[in-house]
């Protein structure tokens, strides 16, 4: 059907393109001419159909995304219930302080560091790494089916992935924990974080790497041809050709990475914490659950929601400024 | 050319203009260097493929096989004792079919109200004409880098009567900006420009266009954008852990963390007299794989057909911020 339709209009359009040029100059004109009410009510008559169509989408937003960040403000006052969402006493940084001065702070503060760095570091390189080799599979059906395995655990829910942990690191029985005799691995302080960003990159490696292969996928073909003639072996291919095409996508990548600095998954270090290993697993986000939902302390867990979420910003933009200096990449 | 070789290259190379017919020419022509690079880099890839795929492997072969030879390590590679004992469990326990039911209803209500939602606002942001679109994007994105978090959210839903109630699980997640992302730039490079002046000609406005002609092409991304809001609501836990107190609504994540890790199968399924106490264990073992490849059946089915989609999606979203 589409076909038909091009094939109908490509010469009315080829005849009707010199005037349709001069009337979009004659409307530009036209348009600063006219004063505001107009210029609005000519584009709503225009434009109508879209606004219809992106309404909903902002309204969801507008509610579910915009009115939480007006409602931050709690965080700078005495929570009141009865007085709604900004309602109560504005009391400034009480709670921030509050918050850094508690004996918590460097603990939590430093496990959501650790974790976060250590699966930001290895998540980023491991789907490079991975895409770099899938990219060197010459069968495409043995490709495939690589890509194929790998990106399954990406879809498997996070529940599910603790329990797998724990089954496979149950100490005496589980496929793993019954090679570490005496010891429980689960409830180990100094393997907590290694379990987490280990199980972390198994799940999503497979699945990250593929906008590495996709840039790759783009390389011009000749590009090997040329480098081949001046003599490259399979690795300076990779080194000369393969990972200067995913450098954009790397620092991209990086930048948005920087901005989850302070994010660790809350559902999965939730489910992955115990009384045991509670000294190293107690992030900002669980801490704010546990404040703010079940000790009810809401103004408190609002304020380090936020210096949460400040910081994370404030790491983004820094990597946005500092990437868009060294190599003209940037996200806005 | 036949100068060329690459460093550590023992034997001389043949161009590829002397073996004229050979399809393999690629493999001819390498050195023995590269010889062993391959080989590296298939071993390589044969490890990674196998540590992906074993414990999955295991999760299912355990599922069947007698818990006393799984717990003592003899199951390794195929099912040893066959039994379906978890399985029954599995489908006389109210409680699972309850928490199958609700993520139903959410996973279904909330994907078709997020498609619904989220396809059109992308045509329209995808329209290079909509001038007010780069400040509506805007309005869109900074959401992914700044947001209010759990406790205003909490304080906002109890003001909307949402705790407790079905729609928690829908009305807030109804747009992924991300997934709003992805489809406008669908739309944006994948959809001819042709067409939309051909519409134009024809008549038809922008709604009609939408319907008539960018829908019926935009097969690949209703599937990845459906899919990916699909495993969304289906693998949702924060919500119901958060928000709902009511265990009548809670959805199946939920009540996969009570069987699966906080090990209430003896009191909940398997209280059934008779019994001795390892074999109650090894039910409740077998239940716990079982439990796991049940719950995640629905995507297991789903997958093939939507994962030739997969490159696609992700490749056309990803880059664009």
């Amino acid at each position: 059907m589409s076909s038909v339709v091009a094939n109908n209009v490509t010469p009315v359009r080829a005849a009707a393109g010199v005037s349709d040029t001069v009337e979009v100059i004659d409307n530009e004109k036209a348009l600063k001419a006219m004063p505001l009410p107009k210029r609005l009510a000519r584009h709503l008559k225009m434009y109508w159909h879209l606004w219809v169509m992106v309404l909903p989408a902002m309204i969801f937003v507008g509610i579910f995304a915009y009115i939480p960040m007006y409602a931050l403000q709690i965080a700078f006052r005495d929570f009141d219930p009865t007085k709604g969402l900004t309602g109560g006493r504005f009391v400034g940084l009480k709670y921030f302080n509050q918050f850094f001065k508690s004996p918590i702070f460097t603990q939590v503060l430093t496990n959501t560091v650790r974790i976060s760095l250590w699966t930001l570091v290895m998540g980023f390189i491991a789907p490079i790494i991975l895409a770099l080799l899938i990219n060197q599979i010459g069968s495409k059906k043995i490709k495939g089916f690589v890509q194929t395995i790998t990106y399954m655990p990406h879809f498997i829910s996070t529940v599910v992935i603790v329990a797998m942990i724990n089954i496979f690191l149950a100490p005496n029985t589980g496929l793993i924990g019954r090679f570490f005799e005496g010891s429980n691995l689960l409830e180990s302080t100094g393997l907590f974080t290694t379990i987490y960003w280990v199980t972390e990159v198994w799940q999503h490696v497979g699945w990250n790497s593929i906008i590495y292969l996709a840039a790759l996928s783009s390389v011009d073909t000749s590009l090997y041809e040329a480098a081949k003639m001046d003599g490259a072996g399979r690795l300076q291919l990779i080194r000369y050709v393969d990972i200067p095409t995913i450098l954009p996508t790397m620092s991209i990548l990086l930048i948005l990475n920087m901005g989850n600095v302070l994010n660790v998954g809350f559902e999965k270090v939730w489910l992955m914490q115990n009384a045991m290993n509670l000294p190293v697993s107690e992030v900002i986000s669980t801490y704010v659950f546990k404040m703010g939902i079940q000790s009810n302390q809401i103004s408190y867990a609002t304020a380090i929601g936020l210096f949460n979420t400040l910081i994370n910003f404030f790491f983004l933009v820094l990597a946005n400024f500092i990437s868009k200096r060294v190599s003209d990449t940037s996200i806005f | 050319m036949s100068a060329a070789t690459s460093q550590g290259s023992v034997a001389p190379r043949l161009s590829g203009d002397e073996i004229p017919f050979n399809k393999h020419r690629r493999f001819k022509q390498q050195s023995v260097g590269d010889w062993i690079v391959d080989i590296i880099i298939a071993l390589l890839v044969a490890l990674i493929v196998l540590l992906i795929l074993y414990p999955l492997w295991f999760i299912i072969i355990a599922s069947f096989s007698d818990q006393g030879l799984v717990s003592t390590g003899k199951v390794t590679i195929v099912p040893l004792g066959f039994q379906l004992g978890g399985y029954a469990k599995i489908l006389a326990d109210s409680r699972i079919w309850l928490g199958y039911w609700n993520t139903i209803v959410y996973t279904v209500i909330g994907t078709a109200l997020n498609m619904l939602v989220t396809m059109p606002a992308a045509f329209a942001l995808s329209r290079r004409e909509f001038k007010p679109r780069r400040i509506i994007l805007f309005f869109f994105t900074f959401t992914m880098f700044f947001a209010g978090g759990i406790i205003p959210n909490y304080l906002l839903y109890k003001q909307l009567h949402l705790l407790n109630t079905m729609w928690v699980f829908i009305l807030p997640v109804a747009v992924n900006v991300f997934n709003l992302i992805i489809a406008r730039s669908f739309f944006e490079t994948s959809i001819p420009e042709d067409l939309h002046d051909a519409a134009q000609i024809d008549g038809l406005s922008y709604g009609g266009y939408f319907l008539k002609i960018v829908i019926p092409l935009s097969a690949a991304i209703i599937a990845v954008i459906g899919l990916y809001y699909f495993v969304q609501h289906w693998n949702d836990y924060m919500t119901g852990l958060i928000y709902v107190r009511d265990s009548s609504k809670q959805p199946l994540q939920i009540i996969l963390q009570n069987i699966l890790l906080a090990n209430q199968t003896q009191q909940g399924g398997a209280g059934t007299g008779g019994a001795s106490m390892a074999n109650q264990q090894q039910l409740a073992d077998q239940i716990k794989y079982g439990v796991i490849i049940v719950s995640t059946l629905p995507l297991l089915v789903l997958y093939p057909f939507l994962q030739k989609y997969f490159n696609k999606g992700v490749m056309i979203g990803a880059v664009k911020g």
